[in-house]
C-alpha cells in the first residue's frame, strides 16, 4: 500500500527545491544523476530506519507505473 | 463591454509663462503608483504636481490581480470600496497538470476582514478611480498631462524639472522628485542607474478576451486556473483569470525563440485562445507580448529623486507582486515625506522608506523568480523533477505544496528594522495590521479604519492607555474617556490578545508593543519610529 506522508517541507519548501535545482546547474546529465545517487544515499543515511527506507522504496516505486 | 478610453484634458501650467514658487512634490507619471502618491500627501495636506507625458489611462488590463493589503491602503485612499464592488473577487486557484486537476488552494478569507484575499480589476479602471478621487483635491493635486519630463538636475536643496508639453517648454523647482515613471524608467535612464538582473527568455502571450459564457466550466465561479503542461498548449504553461465585464485574462507561455511580433498577430492569437476556451464565441480585447525581467535598484532614494514602484523594482507577473508592491512603496513612503516636509522629522526618516522597501521588493524578486523558474524548467534534470513532482502532487500533501504556479503576494513584514521597536507580541512589531470588525454606538466599522492614516495606540482588552500629546488612542472592549469600540465575535481580542496595547504606524505597521504602556515608554516608540534613534551610519 502506498503511503501517504504528512507535510513537513513547508513553509521552507521553495528554499529547498531552489537550493536542489542551483546544485544541478551546470552539471551533464550524468553529473546530475550522479549527485542524485549520492542524495539519496546520504539522505538514507540520515534517516536510518531502514523499514522507513523500504516503505518510501516501495512507494516511489508505486508511481513508476501510472 | 470594452472600456471607453475617454483622454483626460491637457491645459496650459502656468509655469509657461511666469516662473512657478518652489514646488514641496512633483510626481512623474501618473499611472497608479503615482497616483496613489499624490493622493496619500494630499491626505496629510501635502501638496504636488503630477506629470504624465500621456492623456489616458492604462492601454489594456495590465495590473490586474490586487491583493488584500492593497486593498486595505486603497481603502484608507478613498478608492477601495469602489474597487472591491467592481472588482471579481475570487479565492480559489486550480493547478492542472496535463488533463489532470493537480491541486487546489482556497485563499480562505476566514471571517472577519473587510478586504477578500484578492480581487480582480483591470488597471485602467483603477487609473480612473484615482484620477477621479485626485479631483477630490483640487487645492493640493495639480494633475498635469501631456506634460514629460525631459531632464531634471539636483541643484543645493532643490531639483529642476524640465518638462515639454504641446505648448511648449518650461521648468519646475522642487523639493522633492518622485519617480513613478515604471519599468523604463526616464528619470533612473537619466540617471545612469545601474538596472540590470535576471532577464528570462521565456516569452509570454498575454490576451484580453471578451466573452459571455464563463470558461471556468460549469461551475462558472471566478477562479484562478494554471496549467502546467495543458493538452491545448503542451510542453508549456497557461493561466487563466476573471476580470468585470465579461473580459477574461489568458496568459501562454511561448517558446523562447519565438517571433514575438508574429505570435501578436490575429490569426495566430485566435486558435490558441480557442484552444483554451473552445467553441464559446468570443473577442479580442488585447494582445501583448512579453518577456520579463526581474531587478531591483541598490538605492530607492537618491538624494532628493526618490524612486517608487516599478522605476525601483520590477518582477515577474507570476506571484500579482509588481502593482501591489508599488502601492505598499507608497504607504510606507506616504506619512514619512509629509513628516519630512512638515519639519516633524529629520530627513533621513526618507532613508528608512529605502530600508524597509527594499527587503519587500527583494522578497518579491526572490518568489517570482522562484514561480518562473519552476514554471520553465531550464534543463533535462530540472524537468524531471517537476515531472515527478506533480506525479507525486496526485497524492502527496507535501508535493502539491512544492508545486510553485505563484506564491500569492502577502504584506511583508518589517520586523527587526530600525524604525520598530523590538517587543513580543502575537502580531509582532513590523506586521502589517490585521483587521477585524468593531462596533460601537456610532455604528459599525473596522480596525483598519480606525487605525490607518496616522499614529494610533490601541488598547486590546484591559490594558490602560496613557495620553501622549499628538498620539490618536482607542480602546477595544474596554472603557475609557476616548474612543472605545467593542470586539465583534471577538475577532479582534482572539487576533491581537487580551491585555495589550499596540501602537500602529501612519501606513499601519505595529512598530510596539506593551503590556503596561507608560507615557515616556509610548512616546519614545513613537519619536523611534520618526527616526529619532537612526543615526548617521544608517542614513
Amino acid at each position: 500500500m502506498r503511503q501517504i506522508a504528512a507535510d513537513r517541507l513547508s513553509p521552507a519548501q521553495d528554499d529547498f527545491y531552489d537550493a536542489l535545482m542551483q546544485a544541478h546547474a551546470g552539471l551533464s546529465e550524468a553529473e546530475s544523476h550522479a549527485l542524485n545517487a549520492r542524495l539519496v544515499l546520504m539522505m538514507a543515511n540520515r534517516i536510518g530506519d531502514v523499514g522507513a527506507l523500504r516503505e518510501l522504496i516501495d512507494t516511489a516505486r508505486s508511481y513508476s507505473d501510472g | 463591454m470594452a472600456y471607453d478610453y475617454t483622454p483626460f484634458p491637457y491645459t496650459d501650467p502656468p509655469g509657461l509663462t511666469e516662473t512657478e514658487p518652489r514646488h514641496a512634490v512633483v510626481i512623474v507619471g501618473a499611472g497608479p503608483v503615482g497616483l496613489a502618491m499624490a493622493i496619500d500627501l494630499a491626505l496629510r495636506g501635502v501638496k504636488s504636481v503630477v506629470l504624465d507625458d500621456n492623456n489616458v489611462v492604462s492601454m489594456g488590463s495590465r495590473a490586474i490581480c490586487w491583493s488584500k493589503r492593497t486593498m486595505e491602503i486603497f481603502d484608507r485612499l478613498g478608492v477601495g470600496e469602489r474597487m472591491l464592488a467592481k472588482g471579481v473577487t475570487w479565492k480559489v486557484g486550480r493547478n492542472f497538470h496535463g488533463h489532470r486537476e493537480v491541486f487546489s488552494f482556497d485563499l480562505l478569507p476566514e471571517d472577519g476582514h473587510k478586504y477578500p484575499a484578492f480581487i480582480n480589476l483591470q488597471q485602467y479602471y483603477v487609473e480612473e478611480y484615482l484620477v477621479e478621487r485626485a479631483r477630490d483635491f483640487p487645492e493640493l493635486i495639480d494633475l498635469r498631462f501631456r506634460n514629460k519630463v525631459v531632464g531634471h538636475t539636483d541643484l543645493d536643496g532643490c531639483v529642476q524639472v524640465e518638462i515639454e508639453t504641446p505648448s511648449g517648454s518650461y521648468k519646475l523647482e522642487t523639493e522633492y522628485l518622485i519617480a513613478c515613471d515604471g519599468a523604463g524608467s526616464a528619470t533612473r535612464e537619466r540617471m545612469g542607474l545601474d538596472f540590470t538582473g535576471q532577464t528570462f527568455q521565456e516569452q509570454f502571450l498575454i490576451a484580453d478576451i471578451e466573452m459571455e459564457q464563463s470558461p471556468f466550466g460549469d461551475a462558472d465561479v471566478p477562479e484562478r486556473w494554471f496549467w502546467f503542461d495543458p493538452p491545448f498548449h503542451p510542453g508549456k504553461s497557461a493561466l487563466l483569470h476573471m476580470q468585470p465585464d465579461n473580459i477574461y485574462r489568458i496568459d501562454l507561455q511561448l517558446d523562447v525563440d519565438a517571433d514575438g511580433k508574429a505570435e501578436a498577430a490575429e490569426d495566430r492569437v485566435i486558435p490558441r485562445i480557442k484552444a483554451v476556451v473552445g467553441d464559446k464565441p468570443f473577442k479580442l480585447d488585447w494582445v501583448s507580448v512579453y518577456k520579463f525581467r526581474c531587478i531591483k535598484l541598490d538605492r530607492f532614494v537618491h538624494g532628493r529623486v526618490v524612486f517608487v514602484g516599478d522605476s525601483a523594482h520590477v518582477v515577474s507577473p507570476f506571484g500579482a507582486r509588481g502593482g501591489n508592491g508599488g502601492i505598499q512603496d507608497v504607504d510606507n513612503l506616504g506619512w514619512k515625506l509629509a513628516a519630512v516636509l512638515n519639519g516633524e522629522a529629520d530627513a533621513r526618516l526618507i532613508e528608512t522608506y529605502h530600508e524597509e522597501r527594499s527587503h519587500g521588493s527583494a522578497e518579491n524578486i526572490l518568489n517570482s523568480t522562484r514561480s518562473t523558474n519552476f514554471m520553465t524548467p531550464k534543463s533535462p534534470i530540472e524537468a524531471l523533477f517537476r515531472a515527478e513532482a506533480l506525479k507525486l502532487a496526485q497524492d502527496q500533501p507535501f508535493a502539491q505544496k512544492l508545486l510553485n504556479s505563484g506564491r500569492l503576494s502577502v504584506p511583508c513584514s518589517l520586523e527587526g528594522m530600525a524604525l520598530q521597536t523590538p517587543g513580543a507580541a502575537q502580531i509582532a512589531p513590523g506586521t502589517a495590521l490585521v483587521d477585524a470588525p468593531l462596533s460601537s454606538e456610532a455604528g459599525d466599522t473596522w480596525l483598519l479604519r480606525e487605525v490607518q492614516g496616522e499614529f494610533t495606540l490601541v488598547g486590546f482588552g484591559d490594558v490602560v492607555l496613557p495620553e501622549v500629546v499628538g498620539l490618536r488612542r482607542i480602546g477595544i472592549n474596554h472603557r475609557a474617556d476616548y474612543p472605545c469600540f467593542t470586539a465583534l465575535q471577538n475577532h479582534a481580542i482572539r487576533r491581537y490578545g487580551a491585555g495589550k496595547a499596540y501602537l500602529f504606524r501612519p501606513d499601519g505597521h505595529v512598530c510596539a508593543v506593551f503590556d503596561t504602556p507608560t507615557e515616556a515608554a509610548v512616546r519614545e516608540a513613537m519619536a523611534r519610529a520618526c527616526g529619532a534613534k537612526l543615526t548617521e551610519d544608517t542614513a
